[in-house]
């Protein structure tokens, strides 16, 4: 099976701290791979390092069988690997609308079209519709079409989640990388959430890694599992698999039930 | 989508200038004439204020506009107006498009810091430069329209006309800039640089074409300035010059590109005015006006059009 991307080897310190200690992951064409861990174990580095964020020490990346190891994040960007942020990275004092058309506006650039001696409306490659019908369309798939006007900053969190995920998919990226996507939603709202994410960007055949601590989310969406401890991936295959990995069982999963049970232990507000 | 009337309006507003012009008085001519030179300059400022930058030396750009095309003059006797204004926006535009190499990779207070300490480092060597006139400058040859000398009462109402026409392209031109995809970013990059970056678009380079853009309206505005004043000295680039930009800019307001020209008439008017009340204490009527439209219009003098379109 031929790999969309390949990390060989990454490492990566933080002084004293190891965040990336020998990463090895080929992930699959069209493939759903969710990426596991407690806090500090490497999930977020691996998403930096793939994304140009952050230069492993060590070790190469490959996409497309081309070395990224080296770009900058707005030229891997460019190659159609794009992120979403565990806290959204939004443009606040702009509408909803108009940051997905600051999006649009880039792609159109790096496109070539739209420019300053350009005539008519440019199509946005890709979608081929103009700037307008893509950025409500957008919106629209992701159930944010009633925000449309309102500002960022005013957003609910969880609406924020998508249309950060939203702005990823002007580009029509080939990977998506999305770090958390239902953090700070409520336990309820979870499964819904991912369930349109999901619908929205698998329709395009993109393949997806996503940070996820909740292990019933992984369980029921992701096609595959890796999960990191201490910089290092413990376990790697299918959900069932990784799940019920002893070691993943002590150091992931246990260490999340705990979490949960103190949630729980914890008074309502 | 709202129809686009700003063209139309700035068409309008060239062409009534031109038809009032021969009936005003000429102290007017000058004062228009002025008031659209540094309504270029601060038509710059403006594209770099909405991503969140402010130059505090952009008196850099207009000196060195005015002194190319006062130099062009004394030293190889060029006087022809267009020839001067392209002369002083080159000139600008090429250090800009050098010294952006650095000044790109700075926000907020370190690039409105830098871009102060840049402009005092021209007055300094202005000051010194004795072949110059130092800090006296010196006198701007007569310009010429494609070597046609107009008459003598005829010259404040010909430099009018030319520099209303090139207002009005230079507007239109950063009218349209401003609705292309690099344009449409500056909000982006005042935001969210991160968001800019992961979005597959270059925050600094961005701001490094807008700097140089900038540079060059302003180096238009300090040429066309030399022309009409008909003097130049090294006050031009002083960083209290600087300071006058960055008040009309905010007496403006970002709302449009017909803003900067309206502020810089005003700045005029006031200016002008207040001269004439209190020749003494006439920063003071400055000053206050500034305080009153920060407290009233804290969005510029553009506000008061927009919120009548709201209406």
């Amino acid at each position: 099976m031929a790999a969309i991307l390949d990390a060989a080897g990454l490492n990566k310190n933080f002084g004293a701290v190891t965040a990336a200690n020998d990463i090895n992951a080929a992930i699959e064409r069209d493939s759903v791979v969710g990426l596991i861990g407690t806090n500090g174990a490497g999930k977020t580095t691996f998403i930096n390092m793939i994304t140009g964020y952050l230069k492993p020490d060590r070790g190469r990346i490959h996409y497309e069988g081309r070395d990224i190891t080296r770009l900058a994040p707005r030229d891997i960007t460019r190659l159609g690997i794009c992120r979403s942020f565990q806290i959204p990275q939004l443009y606040a004092s702009l509408t909803a609308y108009e940051n997905m058309m600051i999006g649009i506006g880039v792609v159109l650039r790096n496109a070539g079209r739209g420019g300053f001696f350009s005539r008519g409306e440019p199509l946005v490659p890709g979608y081929e519709q103009p700037a307008a019908a893509v950025a409500d369309g957008l919106l629209q798939r992701f159930g944010l079409a009633e925000y449309r006007d309102k500002n960022a900053q005013v957003l609910p969190g969880g609406v924020r989640k998508l249309l950060d995920i939203a702005l990823t998919m002007v580009a029509r990226p080939k990977i998506l990388l999305l770090d958390e996507p239902t953090s700070g939603v409520s336990a309820e709202e979870k499964f819904a959430i991912m369930e349109m994410i999901m619908k929205a960007v698998r329709a395009e055949g993109i393949t997806v890694l996503f940070v996820e601590h909740d292990m019933e989310v992984v369980s029921r969406f992701a096609e595959r599992v890796l999960a990191f401890y201490d910089g290092r991936i413990i376990a790697d295959g299918s959900p069932e698999q990784a799940l019920n990995d002893p070691e993943v069982k002590r150091y992931v999963v246990g260490g999340e039930l705990h979490r949960l049970d103190e949630e729980k232990a914890r008074p309502r507000a | 989508m709202r129809p686009d009337r700003t063209p139309l309006t700035l068409l309008l507003i060239g062409a009534a200038i031109l038809a009032v012009g021969p009936f005003a008085p000429q102290w007017t001519l000058f004062l228009l004439t002025v008031a659209l030179a540094k309504g270029l300059v601060v038509l710059g400022l403006m594209m770099l204020l909405r991503c969140g930058l402010v130059s505090f030396g952009q008196a850099l750009y207009y000196c060195l506009g005015a002194y190319a095309a006062g130099m062009l003059g004394r030293l190889y006797e060029v006087s022809g107006v267009f020839t001067l204004m392209l002369a002083g926006m080159a000139t600008s535009a090429f250090v800009a498009f050098v010294l952006g190499f650095l000044l790109a990779r700075y926000r907020s207070i370190f690039f409105g810091l830098l871009s102060l300490a840049i402009s005092m480092i021209l007055y300094g060597l202005l000051v010194k430069t004795e072949a110059l006139g130092s800090s006296d400058g010196f006198n701007v040859l007569p310009s010429t329209l494609f070597g046609w000398r107009p008459a003598d009462e005829w010259v404040r109402y010909s430099v009018l006309a030319v520099a209303a026409g090139v207002a009005v392209i230079a507007a239109l031109a950063v009218h349209r800039y401003l609705g292309t995809p690099l344009g449409r970013l500056a909000p982006a990059i005042k935001d969210n640089e991160i968001r800019v970056e992961y979005m597959g678009a270059s925050a600094r380079q961005a701001v490094h074409v807008k700097y140089v853009i900038a540079a060059a309206l302003a180096g238009l505005g300090g040429a066309l300035a030399a022309t009409t004043v008909g003097h130049i000295d090294p006050e031009m680039a002083y960083w209290t010059t600087s300071g006058e930009f960055i008040f009309i800019t905010i007496l403006a307001g970002t709302g449009s590109v017909i803003a900067p020209f309206l502020g810089a008439l005003i700045f005029g008017i006031i200016q002008t005015v207040a001269f004439d009340i209190s020749p003494n204490t006439w920063q003071m009527v400055l000053g206050a006006s500034l305080l009153a439209v920060i407290v009233f219009l804290p969005r510029g003098l553009w506000s008061l059009f927009r919120r009548r379109k709201a209406a």
